[in-house]
């Protein structure tokens, strides 16, 4: 867990850029799913094999797990006041962003 | 120099009863966006690698991601979402926003508030009518 003074402006800016990144992502997935006029399996599938959409598709989710930490962290800072609510909850939060974050591999690059 | 009146310590009226106080426009949205960001956290990415997963099986497996869908429970759940996900985007893109220092005055940060939550509930409308 981090300490001191340090990395409160550098998880603000990531906040804001990991923010970017996944709009620019939902505004992707929206221009794909209206070019395409809906979706079918056929053209999902060919979709998620492409390796470049497997990619920017995991820099989304790295961005929202890591923007998750963050805005959580903050919420359990403001309203858990009990250290030792507030760590065991932190460390809830991360044992489940983790456990994200290998569903999400297994998502990606789990299937044909 | 005249010596400077210290203030007089007196104990300040303690009012914290946040359902008694009247919330302006912009706590309203910002607390939203802590409950939207919280549910999405909890619920939402979950679901969606829950539905990736699934649809990317097989052919069956894209109907079994799409049936929630044909309950009003799934399609309440998925609703739910939706305006979590929308409220918290443009939320945030009010917060991009602010520190642009674009709309810091009073005026421009209720209208943009307005803004937020109107928007975001109309986007929620249209996915409603879509999915009924």
């Amino acid at each position: 867990m981090a300490v001191g003074a340090h990395y409160g402006a550098r998880d603000w800016l990531a906040q804001r850029v990991t923010a970017v990144v996944m709009t620019l992502y939902t505004l992707l997935i929206g221009l794909i799913v209206l070019w395409h006029g809906g979706l079918d399996y056929a053209s999902w599938k060919a979709m998620f094999a492409s390796t470049a959409f497997r990619v920017v598709s995991f820099l989304f989710m790295a961005s929202l797990l890591f923007h998750a930490w963050v805005g959580m962290r903050n919420i359990l800072m403001d309203y858990a006041k009990p250290t030792s609510l507030r760590l065991s909850l932190q460390v809830a939060v991360v044992c489940v962003l983790v456990a994200y974050a290998g569903w999400t591999v297994q998502v990606l690059w789990g299937h044909a | 120099m005249a010596a400077v009146e210290r203030p007089v310590v007196k104990p300040r009226p303690i009012y914290l009863n946040l359902l008694a106080i009247r919330q302006p426009l912009p706590a309203i949205v910002s607390i939203l966006h802590r409950i939207s960001g919280a549910l999405l956290f909890a619920v939402g990415i979950p679901l969606l690698l829950w539905f990736v997963q699934t649809s990317l099986a097989s052919g069956a497996g894209y109907a079994t991601a799409f049936g929630p869908l044909s309950s009003s429970l799934g399609k309440l759940v998925l609703l739910a979402i939706a305006w979590a996900y929308i409220h918290h985007v443009l939320a945030g893109l009010r917060h991009l926003a602010l520190d642009l220092h674009i709309g810091t005055d009073l005026a421009p940060t209720r209208t943009a508030s307005a803004l937020v939550m109107v928007v975001a509930l109309l986007l929620t409308l249209i996915v409603a009518v879509r999915l009924w």
